[in-house]
């Protein structure tokens, strides 16, 4: 049986990890390479590394730090921010990551999806999507840009439909409203992407037990979870909240 | 073990290097080469691919397609991954216009519309006794699938999936072995089957 994916996200920043983790016998807690293999050992199905490095010219840094990742981690990962052309996609693979997430650059010219698609495999194109509850009108949620700085306009479950129907081989969806709360994923926001495309949906923001996990398997209908801070809501590491979606008949790969 | 060459074949299409990583994690002697001549110098196959059926195209017009024949008709062990393996049939629905090498039997087809696809994620494996590539592998292990088109249950399937419908997973017959998932994407599982045929002396 095909089993719920749950994905670790590391936010790195100039080459170092800066939130989301806390490692006890790790010999450096900060460093991205090693934090990958250590959630790969606990059990994660997939790591997803972040860069939000501000400024363009630690470009070499993020590279650097997918490339030594790529050596020794022998599940997929992911790469995203900053990449805004072709020839970014194109570096970032090279390096090694498996699939690049794009979010921005993806919404100002969805081309690009198709072109990344074209060369390097739609399984290897991730759409990321931060959507926000908007009140009034029948949209209900509304597509962010720029870190959720910058609102579009754009329904996000047509952005998701289009961005699929472009050629991408996953959405990666975020919620704004539950970004960092830990009061659960928005279900209902998964729920209705999730039913608008074909292609899995990896629910994001929110994850503060397991029982968010198991709703928004079960409820959202999400094919994949996404948590930076799966430490930091009592549990030891990803076994153990695998552990739970077992007892709660969530397939996930355990052990793995 | 015996120090042998491995050629990844490389026709033009996807990202090779995580399966050169994995092999070069495991210490093997390999080589990515989109030259038929260093295809053909080389002790073993590695046919790897993602991505869409058609880009099995860019081996029919470089020679490839003849040296990474003959090569497994020499007898020369041969690993296809994912459209790699897929090749190894008659064709697939998903580019009808190119012929797979027809080694085994039966044509790739979509997924039911019953269930998503692509079947992306960690699905597991029911293995049949006796198979090589998946020697010491558990026989409920998971790995890594990310795929639109699946391929046939046929007399050399050694493992299946299910996904909406039964599946060829992992096939091999005499010097030919071919595997749907990714296994370098597939933990120490996948590392153990790489290994495998790294050590597979026929």
């Amino acid at each position: 049986m095909l089993t719920k994916r749950i994905i670790a996200c590391l936010d790195v920043d100039d080459g170092r990890v800066v939130k989301g983790v806390q490692f006890v016998n790790l010999r450096d807690a900060g460093d991205p390479v090693e934090c990958a293999a250590a959630h790969a050992r606990d059990g994660a199905d997939e790591i997803v590394l972040l860069d939000i490095t501000a400024t363009s010219d630690k470009r070499n840094t993020m590279l650097d730090v997918v490339h030594r990742t790529a050596r020794h981690l022998f599940i997929p990962f992911t790469v995203g921010g900053g990449i805004c052309e072709l020839s970014d996609a194109a570096a970032v693979f090279e390096a090694g990551a498996d699939k690049i997430a794009i979010n921005s650059a993806a919404v100002n010219d969805p081309t690009l999806i198709g072109r990344i698609a074209a060369r390097f495999g739609s399984q290897a194109v991730v759409v990321a999507i931060d959507a926000r509850r908007v009140s009034g009108g029948s949209s209900g949620f509304e597509v962010f840009v720029a870190g959720g700085r910058t609102p579009t306009g754009r329904n996000a479950i047509q952005w998701a439909r289009e961005a699929a129907a472009c050629g991408a081989g996953e959405i990666m969806l975020t919620s704004m409203d539950r970004d960092g709360t830990k009061a659960g994923f928005d279900c209902e926001l998964t729920q209705l992407v999730a039913d608008a495309v074909s292609i899995p949906v990896i629910a994001s923001g929110g994850a503060g037990s397991p029982q968010h996990f198991i709703d928004v398997f079960r409820n959202g209908r999400a094919g994949a979870a996404l948590a930076a801070s799966i430490f930091h809501f009592g549990l030891e590491n990803i076994g153990q909240l695998k552990r739970e979606l077992q007892a709660a008949n969530v397939p996930v790969r355990w052990p793995c | 073990m015996m120090a042998s060459k491995i050629a990844i074949v490389d026709y033009g299409a996807g990202n090779l290097s995580s399966v050169k990583k994995a092999f070069d994690y495991l210490g093997a002697d390999v080589v990515v080469t989109a030259q038929p001549e260093a295809v053909a110098a080389a002790d073993k196959i590695v046919l790897p691919g993602v991505g869409h059926f058609s880009a099995l195209g860019g081996l029919d017009n470089t020679g490839l397609r003849d040296a990474v024949l003959e090569g497994a008709r020499r007898g020369k062990p041969f690993l296809g991954i994912c459209l790699g393996m897929q090749w190894l049939f008659e064709g697939s629905d998903e580019a009808p216009e190119f012929a797979g090498a027809g080694i085994f039997a039966g044509r790739c087809l979509r997924f039911p519309s019953s269930v998503k696809s692509p079947h992306v994620g960690w699905n597991s494996l029911a293995v049949r006794e006796g198979s090589r590539l998946l020697r010491n592998v558990a026989p409920d292990s998971f790995v890594y699938y990310t795929h639109s088109f699946q391929a046939p249950v046929v007399a050399a399937t050694t493992a299946s999936t299910e996904y909406g419908m039964r599946f060829s997973a992992v096939v091999e017959q005499a010097n030919i072995f071919g595997v749907q998932f990714h296994p370098e994407k597939s933990w120490t599982v996948g590392l153990l089957m790489l290994k495998n045929f790294c050590e597979a002396d026929l």
